[in-house]
């Protein structure tokens, strides 16, 4: 299985992947810049995120919004920003396809002339609404900036969260959104990927018209980091929730390196299903828990490892911490059984196949080229990304629990309803988010 | 070439959208099986379509037909829900039971050589399920504490709380999950009885899309579902009375959730049924209004003024007459200010400021242009067929969508917008921080707010 593409680089430095899929008349079109939240600093925490917002307010030669003409054409579109990337996507009947190369590119170009106070001010506002909206305002919803606090040392480019902190967003300037624009929004900093109902040698020749003539910007650093320190850490964040739950973290190999698959194959052994290990312990067998869920969170620099569960009323969160440590004792100890790991692997694989069935849009064919090709150079990685899971075994998922999972090196978070801080599981400490 | 800034380019000539050509049978047992050819991925998504949902709850036991629907895949015949699990797992399929207010839609995605075992294990699922009463009483348990953490969450608060208001006891007016005293009163002999009465295969019907010949795929159904025979007389859906026109008093409800971040809002009214025959001119309409991000009210919100992430409307169109409603979530400070300003836009719309041409004919081409968009995927597709199969649309109806849409005027969006959203009937609901809305909201003109209980 793979996704066939053709690939240039531009003079400017403009990556560009052109994917032909017939199935369905639409063209997507998909541009990623290397830039996340990482690239912040502290003090100026969410920018990156604030900066996806701006790129939707029009640039110089329409500057009536981004989304008008796109919706108008039958488009739909997006963008989003996380610690590593942003990325911005539109799908368009395939005969609107030159409309939208024509939209981004005018934004890459020309977005500085048409950004004003005005806009500027109301997408902080806007910002700040989503602030409120998804994590604020909603339950457990300051847990990850909790965690990532508590995992990495605050000049660590993944302390903070990619929503950024309240007072950050209120000092960014417009001035500092020049900067950022002449620093990370060039073409040598982004990847695009056209896939769909389109010609590649007319779609090559549209992109070398409308991006070809942007010039090249500096080029932009690698962010590094120390790794950060092994510790163990027990914390307790009261929230305004019905329940408790009990988050379990630990540090965990980067994006695609040596171990990522092995993280991710034993978080579905863990809590995806009813058969999983924790699932059928704690909800289904003991009902001692509502829900548990387990992830692997891939980032470029590092990742993190969790597993989250919440209790039943009248069971506390100690009991659970004691299942779920006692359940990775038995993985480091004796392995998950073949006939497990048999199991994770038919859903990864037929996972990959169904990521073949849409063009465009978050994790469309379009998403995933530029997500290899930016973080691997090597577009071409889905099937060997494939192979990482296939080729795992028993002792392979042992060693990768029993190097990663281990409770001195854990961050321990208890999530507990405001003015109970007692139902933290031992020796937690209380930490304030804002 | 050389780009040329001055204008934006022109759509080139329009590529033909392919349609699903859909193939109809019928089983000897009554199951209708619709069957569309969708081979880009092999990958078969098998969709069955039971049409009755939350609205067929007995009265007192809110939540049944979603209950019974988490419980199909809890065990049946030598395998328990364990079992199930295991072998969905294995296939590498994807199984996921959705229960609306009409219909409850169960669908299972497998690779398309693995389509006679997941059609076989959808059959045991949907004809055979074990309904044992130690299954219930877990699935019940976590339906129970998943209630108790909904409570936690203003955009659910406020649904519910919505629906209550303007359905009063009209089987509109709870939600599908159910509520804590229905759960608690009901028992397994109630699924049971549930299951019998409404999973029979006269009146359902299975859409199977993927990679498959018409031929092949109908077969592999008969094979699975040849031997469904309903248990009891047949499905008989209990006739919905009409919902209500009149609110039962007041108008503005507030649900106090002390020291909220923001205010979550909701306006509307019981509005029109999915058989109107001014479906397509209310599409119209709502685009116009708030349907996607550059409508009146998502522009003026959150462009404008900056006061939400997002604000939006629908017509949430149904068996019976269905909800209008405007949602959004915004700073408590602008309560008031927005509540009036979403107003201001659903009144203007009526009359004040008409959608112009202009407006119109770009809504129309949004709904439109993409719309071949909708048929990429073989889930999107048998998501499109359940919706002909549950309100019974014509074989056509895709192919008169576009028309029927371009040919929608501006003075027919109007009349749709006088006759379909009744601003003085319509219901403002806020779930935010009483303390610092109440104040802003006695002061908008629809006097005194009443308080709601959270549940």
């Amino acid at each position: 299985m793979r996704i066939p593409y053709t690939k240039h680089v531009l003079d400017n430095g403009l990556q560009v992947l052109v994917h032909e899929d017939r199935n369905c008349p639409i063209a997507a079109v998909n541009l990623w810049y290397h830039v996340g939240s990482k690239n912040e600093r502290p003090g100026h925490t969410g920018f990156a995120h604030l900066f996806e917002h701006l790129m939707f307010e029009g640039s110089q030669h329409y500057d009536r919004g981004y989304f008008q003409p796109l919706q108008e054409a039958g488009g739909t579109l997006n963008g989003s920003t996380n610690a590593d990337r942003t990325n911005y996507w539109e799908v368009v009947p395939s005969n609107t396809l030159e409309l939208a190369l024509w939209m981004e590119s005018d934004r890459m170009g020309y977005l500085l002339p048409a950004l004003t106070e005005a806009k500027f001010a109301t997408q902080r506002d806007v910002v700040l609404n989503e602030r409120r909206q998804n994590y604020e305002n909603r339950p457990y919803g300051m847990a990850a900036m909790a965690i990532l606090a508590a995992l990495y040392p605050p000049d660590h480019p993944y302390h903070w969260s990619t929503i950024g902190e309240v007072p950050d967003l209120h000092a960014a300037t417009l001035a500092q959104a020049h900067e950022f624009f002449r620093a990370y929004y060039h073409p040598g900093n982004a990847s695009l990927v056209i896939a769909g109902d389109v010609d590649t040698e007319a779609t090559l020749a549209l992109v070398r018209a409308y991006f070809g003539g942007i010039p090249p910007g500096p080029p932009v650093a690698a962010v590094g980091a120390a790794a950060p320190a092994d510790r163990e850490v027990r914390l307790v964040l009261e929230d305004r929730v019905e329940l408790p739950r009990l988050y379990l973290n630990w540090h965990s190999p980067a994006m695609f390196s040596h171990g990522d698959a092995e993280m991710d194959l034993l978080s579905d052994l863990l809590a995806n299903g009813k058969t999983s290990r924790l699932y059928r312990q704690l909800v289904y067998e003991r009902q001692a828990a509502t829900d548990v869920a387990a992830m692997q969170n891939s980032r470029e620099l590092c990742g993190f490892f969790q597993v989250i569960a919440t209790p039943v009323p009248g069971v506390g969160l100690g009991e659970l911490e004691e299942a779920i440590s006692g359940e990775i004792d038995r993985i480091i100890d004796s392995g998950p059984l073949e006939s497990e790991i048999e199991r994770s692997r038919a859903q990864v694989e037929a996972n990959f196949v169904y990521r073949l069935q849409t063009v465009g849009g978050f994790g469309g064919k379009s998403d995933q080229l530029n997500a290899y090709n930016v973080f691997l150079g090597d577009p071409d990685y889905f099937d060997r990304d494939l192979a990482q899971y296939l080729r795992i075994g028993c002792a392979d998922l042992q060693a990768a629990a029993s190097r990663y999972l281990s409770r001195a090196r854990r961050v321990t978070l208890s999530v507990v309803p405001a003015g109970r801080p007692d139902l933290a599981v031992a020796d937690s400490l209380p930490v304030e988010v804002s | 070439m050389i780009a040329d800034r001055s204008r934006l380019p022109a759509a080139g000539a329009a590529a033909s959208v392919r349609l699903p050509a859909i193939h109809k049978t019928r089983l000897p047992n009554g199951l209708a099986v619709w069957t569309v050819e969708h081979r880009n991925v092999p990958v078969v998504c098998c969709l069955l379509v039971v049409p009755a949902g939350s609205a067929q709850d007995p009265p007192g036991l809110d939540g049944l037909a979603s209950l019974a629907g988490d419980m199909l895949d809890e065990g049946t015949g030598d395998l328990s829900a364990l079992g199930v699990s295991d072998r969905l797992a294995r296939l590498g399929a994807q199984f996921e039971t959705e229960i609306g207010v009409d219909a409850t839609l169960v669908a299972l995605t497998t690779l398309s050589h693995s389509l006679a075992r997941g059609l076989a294990l959808l059959a045991d699922m949907t004809v055979r399920p074990r309904l044992a009463a130690e299954d219930f009483d877990r699935v019940r348990r976590l339906r129970l504490h998943r209630l108790t953490q909904l409570r936690d969450l203003p955009p659910f608060l406020a649904e519910r709380a919505f629906a209550r208001w303007i359905y009063g006891s009209h089987p509109y007016g709870h939600m599908p999950l159910g509520a804590e005293p229905t759960l608690q009163r009901m028992t397994v002999d109630d699924v049971r009885r549930y299951h019998r009465r409404v999973f029979v295969p006269d009146g359902s019907t299975l859409i199977v899309v993927g990679d498959g010949t018409h031929d092949a795929l109908a077969a592999a159904v008969a094979e699975a579902f040849g031997g469904w025979q309903a248990a009891g007389d047949g499905h008989v859906p209990v006739d919905l009375p009409e919902p209500p026109d009149r609110l039962p008093s007041g108008r503005v409800a507030l649900v106090n959730r002390p020291g909220a971040a923001q205010s979550e809002l909701r306006i509307g009214q019981v509005a029109v049924a999915r058989d109107t025959p001014d479906y397509h001119a209310l599409l119209v309409l709502n685009t116009v209004l708030g349907g996607q991000f550059i409508s009146r009210i998502n522009m003026n919100l959150r462009q404008a003024k900056g006061f939400t992430y997002g604000a939006r409307t629908v017509f949430d169109f149904r068996r019976h007459r269905g909800p209008f409603v405007f949602l959004t979530s915004v700073k408590s400070s602008v309560t008031g200010e927005a509540l009036r300003e979403a107003m201001a836009e659903i009144e203007a719309i009526r009359g004040g400021r008409p959608a112009t041409p202009e407006e119109v004919r770009t809504a129309a081409a949004a709904l439109t242009l993409g719309y071949g968009r909708n048929f990429e995927t073989a889930p999107q597709v048998a998501q499109a067929l359940s919706q002909l199969a549950l309100y019974g649309l014509p074989d056509d109806y895709f192919e008169q969508f576009v028309p029927r849409v371009v040919a929608v005027t501006a003075p027919e969006v109007l009349r749709v917008a006088q006759q379909h959203l009744d601003p003085d009937r319509m219901a403002l609901l806020v779930v935010g921080d009483r303390a610092v809305v109440e104040p802003a909201l006695a002061a908008l003109p629809y006097g005194a707010p009443t308080i709601l209980p959270a549940d």
